[in-house]
């Protein structure tokens, strides 16, 4: 009976999917996302946000033989959410607080260390980090590394050097401010935004200049249509999102001043169309009591001009946020022909539990699927926008509301999803997860948390915590799902090779069949896996695959932070769901690269 | 005869319940105002340069609050009042560390905690001088004492009202501060 179970949690389950489209009708823009050179640049791999390879020496038949070539210890036991970065013959990455940034030489045997460079952000700037102090990595462009600090700096670093260019301060942690984003470089300028969505900040997205880190263009979230650089272009979809001032009118007297709505996720940029494309992160607090209103910009997705910053338009996919559900998660470019017309769509896997399917030159939503399970809203209103809310699933103050699906972190956090090319198929690693949820009043205080919900989680239907859904984006469906023990908090790497790899948080790396499922490959390294595959072709010619080991993250802090599973509230409510982790696995920070014989 | 003795019973109840309500809590009304603040003389660890351990000079008025049902529950409202409870739970820790287990980063006496709130400590605790008057923090110190059972059970907060994250404080076992705990990680070199 344990062994079914445990099998049936492991193992994947490969569910009878539909045909598959051997010639996808789904494609990235070639602008956006260029032919492989065989290098890993960005964490996202290329401006459309694929995390797709076209190598494919690791493939299906051989897959069974991969096996690690060299490991790197970063030195810190906490959440290692960096991808290991791959331009020219190095190899970079970024560690959790205190964010020293590693170049390995790749044409040396075991990837030496060329050097190292150790930013030092303010050892306070850990107390205004919500879910562990992670840094999502580094990005490689015109021979300079940028990454950003827990206490929100920018830095341009020489990637052959190593030396610091420039060094950009854009955030402050004494408002609770903190960035834990990948910069995303792109047409000479670096975007970047804030975290602090639990301590009332006010969010931005903004654009440094990539040779001097002088800022070019800032965006707010909230406030005035000045301030979130909303002007005559801006042409919205729906009705909902027209109108003057909307972040100051859709919330109570002066709460959009520290009304959440940052930017810590994922950016996609359209080179075709010269537009930059931003998700925006959760209302605070999260009582949604106190701040009655449609509360925009939060939870929403902009789209702008890369050059100015000015929004051309923008769609609000959950109003009146009821349970931090950001909006942050990656956006996904792609064409498509949608009943008999070509369209230029962004998909994005939601928090809310529905996938989005959005025409990305004018925002209008052609389809919002449910990719998980969700008792709390039946769709989204395709004539007016409008997500669909089940009415007894809305919190009130000092009342305990019972098993709403999704969870805060929403069906998918912001680890992200891959679409493969070859197979057609979007690979979402996400949670299923179902929580109590208490609302309480709560004070803002500027530096301090200002959350105002007790929060009890638990596994959804099922009692696996965790899938893998590789999704039909034109049927609407899923393929195949695979079931985990633990939420899926890593994100996902798709090749050519018709594989797509993902590690659990016991610390199994996976490579499982893109086309049923199955595990065909995996290996335990030594503390859960929370970060971003990604693969390159090294020096020799050869293709390796490679992962950052280290638990940790808002799931994961039971384990990284040491926390007491006696209290189901900890880490906003997600010790409740977690107090085995413990049991499974233990804190790391080590870096694996794997390559055939 | 049946009827006789629930009498009784219920006459003994009453004695009993009159005679526990002479002995009443006491509470200080008047608190001191928000400008004095408590000059404690505590360690943060347990060594010193010689042989005996290091010289800890406290006022005692530390076990006041820590008998008082009243300060605890006091206590227990500032602690959500000003965010405690957003960065260390209702005890199980978060982006904070726990409160409710034995081990103390930075001390567990209540002098300990007390100066923790006040000046802050380095790894991202904030300091609350200024914020939080006197009397309120060492009221928050007491209830946190209250989280890993080291003050008294009768005195200690009872159930909450609404979701239970577990056990009541005052039902939670003691466990006697160990130094020690979660260290962040050291800045680099």
């Amino acid at each position: 009976m344990r062994l079914a179970r445990l099998s049936a949690l492991l193992i994947s389950v490969a569910l009878a999917g539909p045909v598959f489209a051997q010639s996808p009708t789904v494609t990235p823009p070639l602008s956006a996302a260029p032919k492989d050179d065989g290098q890993w640049t960005m964490p996202a791999k290329n401006f459309a946000n694929t995390r797709y390879s076209e190598l494919n020496e690791i493939n299906l038949s051989n897959v069974a033989n991969l096996r690690p070539e060299f490991t790197f210890s970063l030195g810190v036991n906490r959440g290692q959410e960096s991808p290991a970065v791959m331009a020219g013959n190095t190899l970079y990455m970024v560690s959790p607080y205190p964010n020293t940034l590693y170049a390995l030489d790749l044409t040396k045997p075991g990837a030496p260390m060329k050097w190292r460079y150790d930013p030092k952000p303010e050892q306070a700037s850990q107390g205004v980090a919500c879910c562990d102090v992670v840094n999502r990595g580094p990005t490689v462009a015109d021979g300079k590394v940028f990454m950003s600090t827990l206490d929100g700096s920018i830095i341009a670093v020489d990637a052959e050097k190593g030396t610091m260019i420039w060094r950009t301060k854009i955030a402050d942690i004494n408002m609770g401010e903190t960035v834990t984003m990948a910069p995303f470089v792109a047409k000479g300028k670096v975007f970047v935004g804030n975290s602090g969505g639990e301590y009332g900040v006010r969010g931005w997205i903004q654009a440094l200049d990539a040779n001097t880190g002088k800022p070019v263009w800032k965006a707010f979230s909230t406030g005035p249509d000045k301030e979130v650089l909303i002007g005559p272009d801006f042409k919205p979809f729906y009705d909902a999102d027209k109108g003057k001032d909307l972040g100051i009118s859709t919330w109570p007297p002066d709460a959009w001043k520290h009304g959440g709505g940052t930017v810590w996720g994922w950016v996609a940029y359209d080179p075709d169309l010269n537009l930059l494309y931003n998700g925006v992160g959760n209302p605070g607090p999260w009582n949604s009591a106190q701040r009655p209103g449609d509360n925009k910009w939060t939870n929403s997705v902009f789209a702008r001009d890369i050059d100015t910053g000015q929004a051309r338009w923008a769609y609000q996919a959950t109003p009146h946020d009821l349970f931090d559900w950001d909006g942050i998660n990656e956006s996904i470019l792609l064409d498509i022909t949608w009943k008999g017309q070509p369209r230029k769509v962004l998909v994005r896997p939601e928090r809310n539990g529905h996938l989005y399917v959005i025409d990305r030159a004018t925002g209008e939503v052609l389809s919002a699927e449910a990719y998980a399970y969700t008792n709390t809203t039946t769709g989204v209103d395709l004539k007016t926008g409008r997500l669909q809310r089940v009415g007894d699933k809305e919190p009130s103050v000092g009342k305990v509301l019972r098993d709403v699906c999704p969870t805060a972190p929403g069906a998918k956090d912001w680890n992200p999803s891959s679409f493969s090319s070859s197979t057609g198929l979007l690979y979402i690693p996400h949670n299923n997860l179902c929580m109590d949820w208490e609302s309480q009043e709560t004070n803002y205080i500027a530096g301090t948390p200002f959350v105002g919900a007790e929060v009890r989680m638990k596994p959804g239907p099922g009692g696996h915590m965790g899938e893998v859904t590789a999704w039909n984006i034109l049927e609407g469906k899923p393929a195949w799902v695979i079931k985990e023990r633990f939420p899926v908090w890593s994100g996902a790497l798709s090749t050519a090779g018709d594989l797509v790899f993902y590690g659990d948080m016991e610390g199994w790396f996976k490579a499982v069949n893109a086309k049923t499922g199955e595990v065909v490959w995996q290996f335990k390294t030594g503390s859960g896996i929370i970060g971003q595959p990604t693969t390159y072709r090294g020096p020799d010619g050869r293709q390796y695959v490679a992962i950052l080991s280290g638990v940790g993250g808002w799931s994961g802090a039971i384990v990284s932070g040491d926390l007491d599973p006696r209290d189901g509230t900890a880490a906003l409510g997600f010790v409740n769901a977690m107090r085995d982790l413990k049991n499974a696995t233990t804190a790391g920070g080590m870096l694996y690269v794997f390559r055939l014989p | 005869m049946c009827s006789g003795s629930l009498k009784a019973l219920m006459a003994a109840c009453a004695m009993g319940a009159l005679l526990g309500a002479c002995q009443r809590e006491e509470r200080d009304q008047r608190p001191s105002p928000v400008a004095s603040e408590t000059r404690e003389q505590v360690a943060l660890t347990t060594n010193s340069a010689g042989p005996s351990p290091p010289e800890i000079r406290v006022s005692g008025k530390g076990a006041k609050y820590e008998a008082s049902a009243y300060d605890q529950s006091q206590g227990k409202k500032y602690y959500a009042w000003f965010n405690c409870n957003g960065c260390h739970s209702n005890g199980g820790g978060g982006s904070g560390p726990p409160l409710m287990d034995d081990r103390w980063i930075y001390g567990g006496s209540i002098e300990n905690i007390v100066q923790t709130i006040r000046e802050g400590r380095p790894n991202g605790m904030p300091s609350f001088r200024g914020k939080i008057p006197d009397e309120q923090i060492w009221q928050i110190a007491a209830y946190v004492r209250s989280m890993s059972g080291n003050t008294s059970s009768d005195s200690a907060p009872q159930r909450n009202d609404s979701m239970h994250p577990h056990p009541s404080e005052s039902r939670t076992p003691p466990s006697p501060p160990v130094n020690g705990g979660t260290v962040a990680p050291s800045p680099s070199r």
